[in-house]
């Protein structure tokens, strides 16, 4: 297994770029679905210890919506998109066609159309994935929960801490024209997953 | 002079009165507790993990629940306490995500709980009040004035055990 700290630094360029581009994907895809502009980031490429991560999403009791995706294929990883509750309360409105502020709880249509949003971005961004890397990665159907982001990255960071004490990150912000919006995409593979796609890149 | 101690994950802090050990955020991990009564000694460990020897060599013994509990037993027993008054208490071991073919990695909350109950079996020390499992995550305290430990939760309210 390549070793993660040694990552250099046209590799980590590398997985900027397909982060960039996995990303540019998913952002046009739910500005289509919502018919708002959505500006992203440049995605940020780290890594990091397991126990900073959940200061990434504004501290381990933040409270947030998560969807997250098992991500199959040769390189398994996970897929979480966070969305600050504000956020996903106001993308529920957009996409219910409901005014600002009316949705203040979740029922199971909004959690529905926020898994499908999960879906519709994952999709997205793993075909930019295939296209740089031809691996082929099939995403699980979503699922759902709205709590504290520290409790909801323990899903992701329980699997990576029995291999190790960092996490490789791609992280992605997303931000809608009118601010009502923002969300962070991560793609976090698996330990083993990343010499994988390290050598499908092909950069030393 | 009522410090806030706060605990990372795959981390433990000891201390003692006034102090209030606090640890934020947590889903399937657990946090243990353990309080001696006379002395106000006590600690707060938040383990990520049930088990050391299924996982790959770490720098970070406090990951674990069998390596993470006899480390912070050794602190506690350095700051004064006596390990036959210790009392331990456990929070949290959640199923964040429902999936319907749940992966052994997915159900690893459930796996610390077990974990954590017999490493403290086995270290001979009593546990006296547990709030585990679920599908949501708790912020969990002690504080070491008395040993009331505080499990707060987004939905369900606080309690204390």
């Amino acid at each position: 297994m390549t070793d993660e700290l040694n990552l250099s630094a046209n590799q980590l360029d590398a997985l900027r770029e397909i982060g960039n581009v996995g990303a540019g994907n998913s952002a046009t895809a739910l500005s289509q679905v919502i018919n708002r502009r959505i500006d992203m980031n440049v995605p940020k490429v780290a890594l990091v210890p397991l126990e900073v991560v959940p200061d990434l999403v504004g501290g381990p009791d933040a409270v947030v919506v998560g969807i997250f995706l098992r991500v199959y294929g040769k390189a398994p990883s996970n897929i979480l998109f966070l969305l600050p509750q504000k956020s996903a309360f106001y993308l529920v409105d957009t996409l219910m066609g409901k005014p600002h502020g009316e949705t203040n709880s979740l029922d199971f249509m909004d959690e529905s159309a926020l898994m499908e949003i999960g879906n519709i971005l994952s999709g997205a961004y793993l075909n930019a994935f295939f296209t740089f890397t031809k691996i082929t990665m099939l995403p699980s159907i979503p699922a759902l929960a709205m709590d504290m982001a520290g409790a909801l990255l323990n899903v992701v960071l329980a699997q990576l801490g029995q291999m190790g004490d960092q996490a490789l990150v791609i992280e992605t912000e997303f931000l809608s024209e009118d601010d009502g919006i923002n969300g962070q995409f991560f793609l976090v593979p698996d330990p083993g997953s990343l010499e994988t796609i390290i050598k499908a890149v092909g950069v030393e | 002079m009522a410090d806030l101690i706060r605990v990372g994950m795959a981390d433990y802090k000891v201390g003692s009165a006034p102090s209030t050990i606090i640890s934020y955020g947590l889903g399937s991990c657990i946090g243990i507790s353990l309080y001696d009564p006379q002395t106000k000694v006590g600690g707060l460990l938040h383990i990520m993990l049930p088990d050391s020897t299924q996982a790959r060599p770490t720098d970070n013994p406090a990951k674990f629940a069998d390596t993470g509990l006899p480390l912070m037993l050794r602190d506690v027993l350095a700051q004064g306490a006596v390990k036959t008054r210790l009392v331990a208490k456990i929070a949290g071991g959640a199923q964040m995500f429902a999936f319907q073919n749940a992966t052994d990695i997915m159900r690893v909350g459930s796996r610390n709980a077990e974990a954590a109950k017999k490493i403290l079996k086995e270290l001979g020390i009593k546990l006296i009040a547990e709030d585990t499992g679920g599908t949501y995550g708790r912020t969990v305290s002690i504080d070491l004035n008395d040993g009331v430990y505080k499990v707060k939760t987004i939905d369900k309210g606080e309690k204390t055990i």
